[in-house]
């Protein structure tokens, strides 16, 4: 009966999605208010039907429904709750279910929260959403519904797989959708503009705050995946530019380059064509990353079972939204005037710059996931692209753009100086220098791309200290003065700041754990010691432990340094009769140096001894430190009041908003 | 004009890749075709298998046109196809030569054999996966059609069903028993 | 299909641990190094998103010793990466081979960057015409203006 409701309430909602992307968008070409002030409870109804739709899939899931094929197939009366619902999504209909959800969930916040956007835009904004809902629920209604019922149930599910039950991995798509999915926002948002036909700094910071959110969610999902990845993988590895993830990353870079054109906007009314292009390149990504985990195109492990007769539907989707989207760019793109001129020397010019290494990067990782695909496609045999070109291609292309970071911050708008802003960064220089030897000194056998990684890192993070020290004129004024110009700064200024030097940490731990990583692998028997960097670990057996469902070979680990014992480790490998699988649960400790991670392997032999997997594995506290401090950066500077008020009311900004004049900052 | 070429531009590239898509569905990514196709079968000397008192090797594949076919006891999609080759050996159709990959018991194979029937003309013991390896092979069932000279014709990935048999493998063997 | 079935559940099934056994390794710590590195650079065949040194699959297994005997036989690093490459195509190399069906992947990040720049070249050039014909290019301050500037700026937060 439940499931009914829900199957019903979904196609209620593309009923009031059809409207919602229909009568809004007419009425704006019109002129006519009633039509265009239905799009704001449309969105509403449209999100309150799909949540509905998407509790009602979530109770039979709670509940075990097994007369709902989905509950069968991706669920188990003796999973713990928590996974019972993370199921929902861990799955290809339940997740669309999901998307269309997050999707109409910024649609009805657009509605909720955007009282001052002008109404014309407004509506035009979620006529856009609603057109991609309509597609996605069409998409879910008829090849991917998870209502469908299966008659006669069976007593038990069949989903029990072990590996998706772990908090991480529970919570790593809600986030993604929530960012990417949210990039939807800012296509709409363009989309209108090129339809009114009108650019201007208003609408940048309209985008600002969605965009911004969006990138906050997808930032902390890509870290939850990656995370996860580290502490299940068992070998401490967290990035493999496996397709899958390139599907969430190449969003991410164009979506950063999108939030950092949007301020050029902003501010000075310039490379208006540029930045509408990438609110939809962004989204366009984020698509075609739906597209290639789910039509069977790319071999993944992360794949969802794939199915090239859904691949066709999405690729039509594709089509419409995205070559829709850009055919309307190539048409009115070209009317965008903008009036901002700059030197390359110049805040807008760093940021030019900025967006520049971004896209090529996003450019390059694209090539390199697709290329299989096009290869095969004309007959040009098959080839694999992994890590070597990804690292070969990428790592050049953000080692300037992370120089350029600490720079561009102090130039001036419109005209800048390189020659003072290189020298008021003296102290980075000296801190590139120092962390580069620091690192010769410490690893003297490293990769040589690991001492330019810490002293790029090293720059960055002074290089942004400098920066908030010009601004409150650290030294060059009384302290009292300075502590009272710490007070003014904005937030979002804040918030870049924390974001780039959060961004700085994270380097250093990606440099720190890619290249400097420790890894010894033995047969030991209790009593047996091995050495990693440093630290001594002697193993003190192993014995069978049950579990709910499983049954664990326990590992016992002390570990010890310079004689004094610092932590007991215990890995389990965990063994699941009923799915046929073996997890590995590596024990990881970690210090504000590095991680300790002992993985517990086979049996060998006879005498008691097992195959013992031991890392050190440097700085990575520090990579995931740093990405909290960035989602942090990204926070505070949501929170600016200037983007809740959304357009400034006061009369100033009126008159502002009638020339087209960006308010004051 | 040149301004507007710029903004059709993402238009046409969006447009090329969206066909290279249309082409992918059409394809299988995890499909790997094999690089050995019109070359000799590598050399290769196995072990008989328990109950057997020959092997195989590379050169018992030249004089006839044959199958090699790789199985093992663990192997479920290897039961589809047993049939299909007990029928082939019951009408002597085409010599089936097997390979008994990774089998880490030495009377696992035997026993599968005995069980289900053995289709084979000769059989190596391919523990290691040395033959394996040097064939290509990825997964079982696979089979490779080699023709009079040794060389390799054909590969089959996965079971043989009665219509690969009926529409590829048995019209190629015939043309190359006429060569 | 469905052989490639079972190795995918297998693959997903044994997700654990990298995947090197004791037993496997080589004593001379000069060789297990580079058929450490070698391992890293060729993708399992059954798993496809994993080198042969992470995956736990029996055929990763069986190439990772191959590796070794070659190794310890005298073989280059060139050899054993060839020899496997012969066997199963340039699909199974980490990272693509530099040849003519990938030209256009390993230049096309160049080539793209390349445009970029002169895309970026162009419109400044474009926009300093602009600006040059529409005269909006403001006259450089004089001493009193700069200073009357400085004083303005010191009096808010930049």
């Amino acid at each position: 009966m439940i499931p009914e409701a829900g199957h019903f309430a979904l196609t209620l909602a593309l009923l009031v999605t059809l409207v919602q992307a229909s009568v809004p968008m007419i009425g704006a070409h019109r002129g006519d208010q009633a039509w265009m002030e239905l799009a704001r409870p449309a969105a509403f109804a449209q999100f309150l039907l799909i949540a509905f739709a998407f509790a009602c899939l979530t109770y039979a899931f709670v509940t075990s429904d097994f007369s709902l094929l989905a509950v069968v197939r991706y669920s188990h009366s003796a999973k713990p709750l928590l996974y019972k619902i993370s199921g929902v999504w861990g799955n290809h209909e339940g997740s669309m279910l999901l998307w269309v959800l997050i999707l109409s969930m910024y649609g009805a916040a657009v509605a909720g929260f955007g009282r001052n956007l002008p109404p014309g835009l407004r509506a035009r904004a979620l006529a856009v959403q609603a057109l991609i809902a309509v597609g996605f629920i069409l998409f879910i209604l008829f090849t991917s519904n998870p209502f469908e019922r299966m008659l006669p149930a069976p007593a038990d599910g069949q989903g029990l797989n072990p590996l998706l039950q772990d908090p991480g991995l529970a919570f790593h798509p809600p986030f993604l959708y929530l960012g990417y999915v949210g990039f939807s926002m800012a296509f709409s948002f363009a989309v209108a503009a090129l339809i009114e036909g009108r650019v201007d700094a208003a609408w940048a910071r309209w985008v600002r705050p969605w965009t911004l959110a969006a990138w906050i969610f997808l930032t902390t999902g890509i870290a939850l995946g990656s995370w996860w990845a580290y502490y299940e993988l068992g070998w401490g590895g967290w990035w493999y530019w496996d397709p899958v993830e390139n599907a969430s990353f190449m969003p991410w870079l164009a979506g950063t380059a999108l939030l950092h054109s949007a301020i050029v906007v902003e501010r000075r009314d310039t490379l208006k064509g540029w930045t509408i292009f990438l609110a939809i390149v962004t989204f366009a990504l984020s698509l075609l990353g739906t597209f290639l985990v789910r039509s069977g195109v790319l071999t993944s492990v992360h794949a969802f079972a794939t199915d090239p007769a859904r691949g066709a539907f999405i690729l039509v989707l594709l089509l419409v939204v995205i070559g829709g989207s850009l055919a309307l760019f190539a048409w009115r793109g070209p009317s965008l005037a903008s009036t901002g001129l700059f030197q390359p020397i110049s805040r807008e010019g760093s940021l030019l710059l900025n967006n520049l290494l971004l896209t090529t990067a996003a450019a390059a990782v694209l090539l390199g996931t697709l290329y299989p695909l096009f290869l095969d496609a004309v007959g040009g045999g098959k080839v694999s692209v992994g890590p070597p070109f990804f690292n070969a291609v990428f790592l050049p292309l953000m080692a300037p753009m992370v120089a350029t970071m600490a720079v561009g911050p102090l130039l001036t708008w419109k005209r800048g100086e390189l020659g003072p802003a290189l020298t008021r960064l003296w102290v980075a220089f000296a801190a590139l220098a120092a962390a580069a030897v620091l690192a010769w000194a410490v690893v003297a056998d490293g990769p040589l791309f690991a001492l330019l990684g810490m002293g790029l890192a090293a720059w960055l993070f002074v290089g942004t200290v400098v920066g908030f020290a010009e601004r409150v004129k650290l030294f060059r004024v009384p302290l009292p003065e300075t502590l009272r110009r710490i007070g003014r700064v904005p937030r979002n200024a804040w918030g870049m700041t924390l974001a780039h030097g959060g961004l700085a940490i994270a380097i250093a731990g990606m440099t720190g754990a890619g290249a400097w990583k420790v890894e010894t692998i033995q047969a030991m028997k209790p009593g047996d010691t091995a050495t990693v960097a440093g630290f001594t670990f002697t193993f003190e057996g192993a014995r069978q432990v049950p579990g709910p469902n499983y049954t664990a070979t326990r590992g016992t680990f002390t570990v010890a340094r310079d004689g004094r014992p610092v932590v007991t480790l215990r890995p389990e490998k965990r063994d699941y009769p009923v799915e046929r699988s073996v997890t590995t649960e590596a024990a990881i400790h970690p210090t504000i140096f590095g991680d300790l991670y002992a993985v517990i392997g086979d049996a060998q032999g006879s005498e008691g001894a097992f195959v013992t997997r031991l890392y050190f594995n440097p700085l990575v506290g520090w990579m995931w430190g740093g990405i909290l401090v960035m989602v942090a950066g990204g926070m505070v500077s949501l929170s600016d009041r200037r983007h809740r008020v959304g357009a400034p009311k006061t009369s100033r900004a009126a008159a502002g908003a009638r020339a087209g004049a960006p308010a004051r900052a | 004009m040149n301004r507007r070429f710029l903004y059709v531009l993402p238009l046409v590239v969006f447009g090329v890749i969206a066909a290279y898509f249309a082409v992918g569905l059409t394809k299988d990514p995890s499909a790997i075709p094999s690089v050995l196709i019109d070359t000799p079968v590598p050399e290769f000397a196995l072990d008989p298998i328990k109950g057997r008192d020959r092997g195989l090797s590379s050169e018992d594949l030249k004089g006839e046109v044959s199958l090699v076919n790789i199985f093992g006891s663990w192997c479920f999609a290897c039961r589809v196809e047993h049939p299909l080759l007990m029928q082939l050996k019951k009408e002597n159709a085409v010599p089936v030569h097997g390979i008994d990959w990774r089998e880490t018991d030495p009377d696992a194979g035997p026993k599968w054999l005995a069980r289900f029937g053995d289709p084979y003309t000769l059989i190596g013991d391919d523990p290691e996966s040395r033959a394996a390896i040097a064939f290509g092979v990825t997964g079982a069932p696979e089979t490779f059609v080699v023709d009079k000279n040794g060389v390799i014709r054909y590969k089959q990935v996965g079971p043989i069903t009665g219509r690969i048999w009926e529409e590829t493998l048995r019209p190629l063997i015939e043309e190359l028993r006429r060569r | 299909m469905k052989a490639l079935f079972l190795g995918l559940v297998l693959c997903l099934a044994a997700v654990s641990a990298g995947a090197v056994n004791p037993d496997e390794m080589l004593d001379d710590p000069a060789l297990e190094a580079r058929a450490r590195e070698i391992s890293k650079g060729l993708r399992c065949l059954v798993c496809q998103n994993q080198s042969i040194d992470d995956s736990d699959a029996d055929l990763a297994r069986d190439l990772r010793v191959l590796v070794r005997e070659r190794l310890a036989a005298g073989d280059s690093d060139g050899q054993v990466i060839d020899y496997v490459v012969s066997r199963y195509g340039d699909f199974v190399l980490m990272r693509p081979p530099f040849k003519a069906t990938t030209y256009a992947l390993w230049l096309g990040p160049a080539l793209i960057a390349g445009l970029g720049v002169l895309a970026v070249v162009a419109f400044y050039r474009r926009r300093t015409a602009a600006g040059a014909r529409r005269g909006t290019a403001p006259p450089p301050l004089t001493e009193d203006e700069k200073r009357r500037l400085e004083t303005l700026l010191d009096d808010r937060s930049r």
